[in-house]
């Protein structure tokens, strides 16, 4: 009688979240079938599951359409996705390092000065650091998209967590062996945390892929235009080719699914590490 | 300290050079941290005591008078309720349906990793693309639809979600994006924290007699898992605060942007970034949203207890 209580409960469980993974995937399918579907298809009245038609030429009249700027602005975010994520691994690793390895004195109170800006949301400066970027001139420029981004406190708080938990035995024989703090670091602190760096670099890409405020408030000539402001100025837009703009929107997030598939274990590994629970 | 005297430099680098590497490593985080973070809070602080049209320097000096202004303003205070709605619906909602996906995945002998990469994949796509497929596709109001199609089968009038304000229909759409892009990485935070439950805990509740299920979950797995869940309250609280992809993406349109359901941010693009270009104002309303927040998050801390068992797994 018990079991099969437990068994039933089982079932429905598994059917629930059967269900729930559906749903979650809804969202995939329409963008899909949308971006290789004619316009009429999208707008019909009598929606259907399926498309009349495929549509594969969809893609091509995309990067023809000398109107939306596609390729510049899927370029713009690579170029921006790749230095953002190359420069806060640099930056937040080498500084998480220092606080976590380093005895200075005002260690903790550096710490607690960098982690305070947790608490400021980035978006919250956005008017404040718009002033400043446009004094410094930099407005719609590729410098002005990536620097100020580039500071990411919680990538700092994820390498820090991490070294402090790296066994210090090998670091000890590295010192012995008459290495400083620098070359230490580059030849046995880096090549052996690899998995964190793949972690956080999968996150930082990931987020200057899909930020959308800052590069609006930056990018202001259409030349500086991200994939993600590229498709905003879309749907605000009064003329829509609906089926340009879906396969636009599957083209923008193509890149991101080869790289999150790829690392996602990395991701969740992350997670399990960082300490955000503890 | 010993014979000699070590000239400042020395003193500055510390034992071993130590103070010198420290801030070789730390330094130019630092130094960014404080051009693109601190330094703009500053700016816009001074800037919210004065005038400032179409600039980004200062004009006049006007006190106090973009504050009141900002606090008697009702587009701004309405869009500081329309904030309070939406984190009252969607701090619990992401809160309970994440939980909930990591205690039934976590239960799954086979498939974990399937399921687990499913409902965490929508956290690689952006707002802006989750609000075309919202917007475009599933509850496109009037002519086409996915949601409209499917209340049709039933029989269901079709709805203008986006646009009907009486029901607010709209905050289905809104809070709905939202639980799709975030639920998966929430619950991977839950997973996380699940994963680290000691089982002799599970084995010991077993002996004691208490049934699996809802006494096992109130009395064991909740209680051990509130670090986590304090860590996920704190986050959706302030990524609520953070809100604007989702609502620039799927209210405004090329008629401009409804009067209803404007978060603090969008309510303060427009006013600084917008036609005016009134960073005085803007900046007043900026500082205003950070002191709200920081009260917030602060208060939010202290009723958790959080800090007190900081470092602890460090």
């Amino acid at each position: 009688m018990h079991d099969a209580w437990v068994r039933v409960g089982r079932a429905l469980r598994l059917a629930l979240l059967i269900a729930l993974a559906l749903l979650f995937l809804v969202p995939f399918y329409l963008l899909v079938r949308n971006g290789l579907a004619a316009e009429e298809d999208i707008t019909s009245p009598d929606w259907t599951f399926f498309p009349s038609t495929l549509h594969f030429s969809n893609v091509t009249e995309l990067f023809r359409d000398s109107t939306v700027p596609m390729a510049r602005s899927l370029l713009n975010s690579a170029l921006i996705a790749v230095l953002t994520t190359l420069g806060t691994l640099l930056l937040a690793s080498l500084a998480g390092y220092g606080l976590a390895r380093i005895p200075y004195r005002y260690a903790n109170h550096v710490f607690y000065a960098i982690l305070a800006t947790l608490m400021v949301p980035a978006a919250v400066t956005f008017v404040p650091s718009f002033v400043l970027v446009s004094s410094l001139g930099w407005v719609s420029t590729l410098r002005g998209l990536i620097v100020p981004t580039l500071f990411s406190a919680f990538a700092c708080f994820v390498f820090r967590q991490y070294f402090l938990g790296f066994p210090r035995e090998l670091e000890d024989a590295a010192r012995v062996d008459g290495l400083g703090y620098w070359r230490t670091y580059w030849r046995v602190v880096v090549p052996n945390t690899r998995p964190v760096f793949a972690a956080v670099g999968t996150i930082v890409f990931i987020g200057a892929w899909n930020s959308f405020l800052w590069p609006l408030v930056i990018g202001q000539d259409r030349e500086a235009w991200t994939v993600q402001v590229a498709l905003a100025s879309f749907t605000t837009s009064q003329v829509i080719r609906l089926h340009e703009l879906f396969v636009a929107a599957a083209v923008s997030i193509l890149p991101l699914l080869v790289v999150f598939l790829f690392f996602q274990r990395w991701i969740v590994a992350g997670v399990e590490r960082s300490g955000i629970d503890d | 300290m010993s014979g000699g005297r070590p000239g400042l430099a020395r003193r500055l680098a510390g034992p071993q050079n130590r103070n010198l590497w420290f801030w070789v490593f730390v330094g130019p985080f630092v130094l960014g941290l404080f051009v693109f973070t601190y330094v703009p809070l500053g700016w816009s602080v001074y800037l919210s005591f004065f005038d400032a049209h179409n600039t980004v320097s200062p004009t006049e000096f006007v006190g106090l008078d973009n504050y009141t202004a900002m606090l008697r303003n009702d587009a701004f205070t309405d869009s500081l309720w329309t904030f309070a709605v939406f984190t009252a619906f969607i701090v619990p909602t992401t809160f309970v349906l994440s939980l909930s996906l990591a205690l039934m995945v976590n239960r799954l002998r086979r498939a974990q990793a399937f399921f687990r990469s499913v409902f965490f994949l929508p956290a690689a796509c952006s707002y802006v693309v989750a609000a075309l497929i919202w917007k475009m596709s599933i509850f496109n109001g009037v002519r086409f639809g996915l949601a409209n199609t499917v209340l049709g089968w039933f029989g269901a009038d079709q709805t203008a979600w986006l646009s009907t304000t009486d029901p607010p229909w709209y905050w289905l759409v809104i809070v709905t994006v939202r639980l799709w892009l975030q639920a998966g990485f929430y619950m991977v935070l839950f997973l996380a924290g699940l994963q680290r439950i000691s089982p002799t805990l599970y084995e010991a509740a077993a002996v004691d007699g208490a049934r699996p299920g809802w006494q096992v979950l109130r009395h064991i797995t909740l209680p051990q898992l509130r670090a986590t869940s304090v860590a996920v309250a704190l986050l959706l609280v302030i990524n609520a605060f953070q809100a604007f992809d989702e609502f620039y993406n799927l209210l405004s349109d090329a008629r401009g942007y409804p009067p209803y359901a404007r978060p603090p941010l969008v309510y303060l693009y427009y006013t600084a970034l917008g036609q005016g270009q009134n960073l005085g104002l803007g900046s007043a309303g900026a500082v205003l949203l950070a002191l709200i927040i920081a009260v917030v998050t602060v208060g939010q801390a202290r009723w958790f207890g959080l800090g007190r068992s900081d470092e602890k797994g460090a």
